[in-house]
């Protein structure tokens, strides 16, 4: 991986808040999946979290753009706090992107259509424009050729850096994404993760569930560990993977790394 | 390097030839195996027996022209049942004069419809050209300006009325049955409640009786004075019954849409009424496109139920003639002739519907 030139860009982060969440609660029921999460992500910082399976990860990412809702505490993303607003909810969806473990696109459009769509209708950019902006990501993602084929003509990798280029499309600030390789063959897993590093090089603010431990270790300013709902430790890549300070974290980067 | 590789590649090999010639197809298909053999065999003793005498019947032996008397003596299919009579089979009681108002109508129908079949004419425009048609059509049928003279639309009937009960009913039932369908879906109660009501109701109760109910029990409640054309009524109560059918398979075209695709829509910010419009529904209602079709294909036939209520429909008009004397007992050629008209509405209809879910498939 290129850990120099991510290394270059790991001073970038400021102190700027872009995302602010406070003492947040989430019940499924009576289930109580986050147990007061609290996390503050600068501008242009990169966060891994981490953790096992059903400790409440994906549902924390969801609520920053309100897949999921929380009950009790605030989020707030570039200012505008999550509440029970329409607005303020296609706002924050507008300045977050976000990249699923099963890449989600729309099989019914062709990959430049999947691309084009959120800037048409959402951002109201003029066709031509959005077809402009769109081919320019594709290259980026390195996928131009395939532009006027369908998402199930894609291989795994291809289909996910599309969907990382979608959302792109709509100049997120923020950009989610809930375990992008995970269900990746082993051999498309590089061009997902090379991908999202030249995303951290340019500065954008990432947060990523994944267990990609080489990529936090080389990407993150911050890795978190979550378990049973909340936020057990955070700390730097150095530390996190040489010095973990929980039990837990122990024992889970015993059971990740071997 | 390229010509290594090159040198190295196998030599194409073709599939095995596992049968060769008609012998071989037969051998394969037809006579694998005693129970197969003995089905085959059987058959084809069947075939023998009954399509020789049928093309005799039909063709060989059959009366295309004359009336009365030379039919009676045939012993082959009386066709003149059909080529005597046409007029009024296609177009009942429409005064005989002024009938190429209603095979005008038709025409500009099926071409309006023939030119809709290619995906790529539909835009807007084409939505105007359909409009301006129906009022066209509408005109040449009811006349009354322009030197046409007016015809009551109690007169019409045939093959006409056959068409504008089932184009405009299945062309409204669809959109209503999709808006039902989103209902029923719907996080708000109220409207949730209300189309599953309507939806439960409708099906609940034959066509025959909505109906009657729309011919009989319906002018009751209204005031004294206000009509409401028959044909009118038959045509609500069609569009009402098939759009209730045609809700529950949309619904479960809308539940085979994945949950991610969604959470994909929400998250780039697209509302409600847009990740419907744009993402939900084009899938949904691809995947149910052979249940849907199967349903328009049964309120198509279905229209000819409304003989019921006195009105003359192609199916109704073929009864009419077979009741005069002098065609009493030419049912069967009658019937047949009617059938391969339905046949050919339905074929098509299945046809078009094979096309495209062909042109819209996306995987590979
Ligand atoms: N919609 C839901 N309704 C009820 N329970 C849910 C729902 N979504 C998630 N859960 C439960 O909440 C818990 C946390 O789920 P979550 O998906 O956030 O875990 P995760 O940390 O992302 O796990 P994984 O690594 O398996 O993706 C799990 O126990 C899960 O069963
Ligand atoms: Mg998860």
């Amino acid at each position: 991986m290129d850990e120099n030139r991510v290394q270059e860009a790991q001073s970038e982060a400021s102190d700027e808040a872009m995302i602010e969440i406070v003492d947040m609660h989430k019940w499924f029921g009576e289930f109580h999946v986050l147990q007061g999460i609290n996390l503050t992500v600068h501008k242009k910082e990169r966060i891994v979290i981490c953790g096992p399976s059903g400790s409440g990860k994906s549902t924390l990412i969801r609520c920053i753009n309100r897949l999921e809702e929380h009950q009790r505490g605030r989020i707030i993303v570039d200012g505008i706090e999550l509440l029970n607003n329409l607005k303020n909810i296609e706002k924050v969806r507008m300045e977050v992107g976000m990249v699923f473990q099963h890449f989600n696109l729309f099989p019914h459009l062709t990959i430049i259509d999947n691309l084009a769509l959120g800037p048409i209708w959402v951002r109201k950019v003029p066709k031509k424009e959005a077809e402009e902006t769109a081919m320019y990501y594709l290259d980026k993602v390195h996928i131009a050729e395939q532009a006027h084929k369908f998402p199930g003509q894609l291989s795994g990798g291809q289909q996910q850096r599309v969907a990382i280029a979608r959302s792109l499309c709509m100049s997120p600030k923020v950009m989610l994404f809930d375990e992008p390789t995970s269900a990746l063959d082993p051999e498309m897993i590089k061009e997902v993760l090379d991908v999202m590093i030249e995303l951290a090089v340019e500065g954008m603010t990432m947060i990523v569930v994944t267990h990609e431990m080489g990529f936090a270790k080389s990407v993150a300013h911050r890795v978190l560990f979550m378990d049973f709902g909340q936020i057990v430790e955070s700390n730097t890549p150095g530390d996190f993977f040489d010095h973990p300070q929980h039990e837990r974290t122990k024992l889970f980067l015993s059971q990740i790394l071997n | 390097m390229e010509n290594v590789l090159q040198q190295q590649q196998p030599e194409k090999i073709k599939p095995p030839v596992t049968h060769i010639g008609l012998v071989g197809w037969a051998k394969a298909n037809l006579f694998n195996g005693w129970f197969n053999s003995v089905l085959t065999v059987v058959t084809l003793l069947l075939l023998y027996k009954t399509v020789p005498p049928l093309i005799r019947w039909a063709f060989i032996n059959a009366v295309w022209k004359s009336a009365g008397t030379g039919c009676r003596e045939a012993t082959g299919a009386c066709w003149s049942v059909i080529s005597a009579n046409y007029r009024f089979i296609f177009f009942g009681f429409y005064p005989y004069d002024q009938q190429w108002r209603p095979l005008v109508a038709m025409l500009l129908l099926f071409g309006l419809l023939f030119y809709s079949r290619n995906r790529h004419h539909w835009n807007k425009y084409l939505g105007y050209g359909w409009i301006a048609g129906l009022f066209v059509m509408g005109f040449l049928m009811k006349g009354g300006f322009l030197g046409l003279t007016s015809v009551e639309s109690t007169k019409w009937g045939g093959l006409p009325l056959t068409l504008l009960l089932s184009v405009f009913g299945l062309t409204a039932a669809y959109p209503l049955g999709v808006l039902l369908a989103l209902g029923r879906q719907s996080e708000m109660r109220g409207i949730k409640v209300l189309c599953i009501v309507y939806i439960e109701l409708i099906r609940g109760v034959p066509l025959i009786s909505l109906l009657f109910m729309g011919s009989i029990i319906f002018p009751l409640f209204l005031p004294e004075g206000v009509t409401i054309n028959k044909i009118l009524r038959a045509q609500i109560a069609i569009i009402l019954f098939t759009a209730a059918y045609i809700a529950e398979v949309v619904r479960g075209g809308l539940q085979g849409v994945p949950r991610g695709q969604y959470e994909a829509a929400e998250s780039l910010g697209l509302n409600i009424y847009l990740t419907m419009r744009l993402i939900v529904l084009p899938q949904a209602l691809k995947i149910v496109i052979p249940p849907t079709v199967s349903i328009l294909i049964s309120a198509f036939k279905d229209t000819s139920l409304v003989v019921i209520i006195a009105l003359f429909d192609l199916l109704k008009t073929t009864q009419t003639v077979l009741s005069n004397p002098k065609w009493l007992g030419f049912s069967r050629e009658a019937y047949i002739f009617i059938a391969l008209l339905y046949f050919l509405g339905c074929f098509s209809m299945a046809n078009y519907s094979r096309k495209l879910e062909k042109e819209l498939a996306t995987d590979n």
